[in-house]
């Protein structure tokens, strides 16, 4: 099932976080010769996760680690990794799959999984990028202790939202949650916490419009939905917890996608393009987990490889008749 | 600790050698967390292709640090990792948070070079 040419693997992983990691354990134990391409950094979003401890086998341990020895495991296995690159094109209806890089590398192979993950969502409104790292925040473990005795917002309604509203009253004097609707879609324990906790202050049906400043972000433009009303609010720090969307943006008219970019499997993790398969984050499912993202790849890369043994199967058939 | 591939400076003596024995240098100060991991990735991976570079890393919360903390280029900042990229011994450029490949490599380009090809 080999080809002679370097550039081309019976695999290409498109992500390295634990989705895309499992499929290159799986697959190079199955003696696949597989590619990783990734986008980011090695990990994806576990590795935004300071500690792990529902990861069943191990008790504890940080997001970072986990990564570190996915990685070590896949390559042990013979997968090769090509981690922060920018992928330019990819072509995936034909039956030899390619990928191109911008650096004018190509890369082809016979079927490949798509496990793109998310990303941390923004809110995109005006001032965003100008003010990242310099008062505007996507992760409260990291930055949170230069807001010690400041005033900030924490933008967002779910669970991560308001458990780090809690979590950031450990630095600052007043955190106000700013929230697009009137309710939280966060579980009870979650609001019921933030809401007795004296320090967090509520904005409800609110949205930051603007973010102002000179050299670092001082305040905040918040639209209210129901009235209309525009209110500036002084802040040192605005920490923006809204979420994730799928890295699937290139797939747009390539693969199945539903309404929020998810892309659309079957039971054994098949796109609606025949030898592409997905898995993580990037797929449509209710719960997105590592161990989910995990279960999700296992599957993708058993199903891949059944794939490439009954193309194999058939080929040999085709030559000897 | 940082568990990097990167050198590491542990000391303001040897912050001061390291700026003023080569031209160009480029430090990562954070912490193992989410926004640093990746930027010392990234300069892990650009050793070999800017060799007339010299990447390190530093402990934000070591308090030799404040070599870095306390430079005027970053008293904005309010995200780590502060990245400080020097050229003979004075800061060229600063950043703060998360960076990207390409927002590192544009920075490098600028200030010390293209890379070579390897």
């Amino acid at each position: 099932m080999c080809d002679m040419n370097d550039q081309h693997y019976q695999a290409i992983v498109i992500g390295a976080g634990p989705a895309g990691l499992t499929a290159g354990i799986y697959l190079s134990r199955s003696r696949v010769k597989t590619l990783i391409i990734n986008e980011g950094a090695v990990g994806g979003q576990m590795v935004l996760t300071h500690e792990i401890a529902n990861y069943p086998g191990v008790e504890k341990i940080s997001g970072y680690q986990l990564a570190s020895v996915m990685k070590k495991q896949a390559l042990a296995f013979g997968c090769e990794i090509r981690s922060n690159v920018e992928i330019s094109a990819m072509e995936l209806s034909g039956e030899r799959k390619s990928i191109h890089l911008a650096d004018g590398r190509q890369f082809t192979s016979d079927v490949v999984i798509i496990a793109t993950g998310g990303r941390s969502r923004m809110l995109n409104v005006a001032g965003e990028k100008q003010f990242k790292g310099r008062g505007i925040s996507y992760c409260a473990t990291c930055d949170g202790d230069f807001f010690t005795g400041k005033e900030i917002v924490v933008v967002g309604g779910g669970n991560s939202a308001l458990e780090e509203a809690v979590s950031l009253t450990k630095y600052a004097t007043k955190v106000t949650v700013v929230h697009q609707f009137d309710h939280f879609q966060a579980f009870e324990y979650a609001v019921e916490e933030a809401r007795s906790n004296p320090k967090i202050h509520f904005i409800m049906d609110a949205q930051i419009i603007q973010f102002n400043g000179q050299e670092k972000l001082e305040s905040v433009d918040i639209k209210h939905t129901v009235t209309g009303a525009v209110s500036n609010l002084k802040t040192d720090g605005v920490f923006i917890f809204i979420g994730y969307a799928p890295n699937t943006e290139s797939l747009q008219g390539v693969l199945q996608l539903n309404n929020a970019g998810e892309i659309m499997v079957n039971d054994r993790m098949e796109t609606s393009l025949q030898g592409v398969f997905a898995a993580g984050d990037s797929i449509a499912k209710k719960y997105r987990q590592v161990t989910t993202a995990v279960g999700d790849a296992t599957v993708a890369a058993l199903s891949a490889a059944a794939f490439l043994h009954e193309m194999s199967r058939t080929k040999k058939a085709a030559w000897s008749n | 600790m940082l568990y990097t591939n990167l050198k590491h400076i542990e000391s303001a003596a040897q912050h001061a050698g390291v700026i003023s024995e080569n031209e160009n240098v480029m430090v990562i100060c954070g912490r193992m967390g989410p926004m640093c991991i990746p930027v010392y990735e990234i300069a892990e991976e650009l050793e070999s292709e800017y060799p007339h570079v010299k990447f390190f890393d530093m402990e934000f919360d070591n308090p030799e640090a404040a070599v870095i903390r306390n430079l005027p280029e970053v008293q904005n900042f309010m995200g780590i990792p502060f990245t400080i990229y020097y050229k003979n011994g004075k800061v060229v450029k600063a950043t703060s948070s998360i960076q990207t490949r390409k927002q590192v490599t544009d920075i490098l380009n600028e200030k010390f070079g293209q890379k070579v090809n390897v």
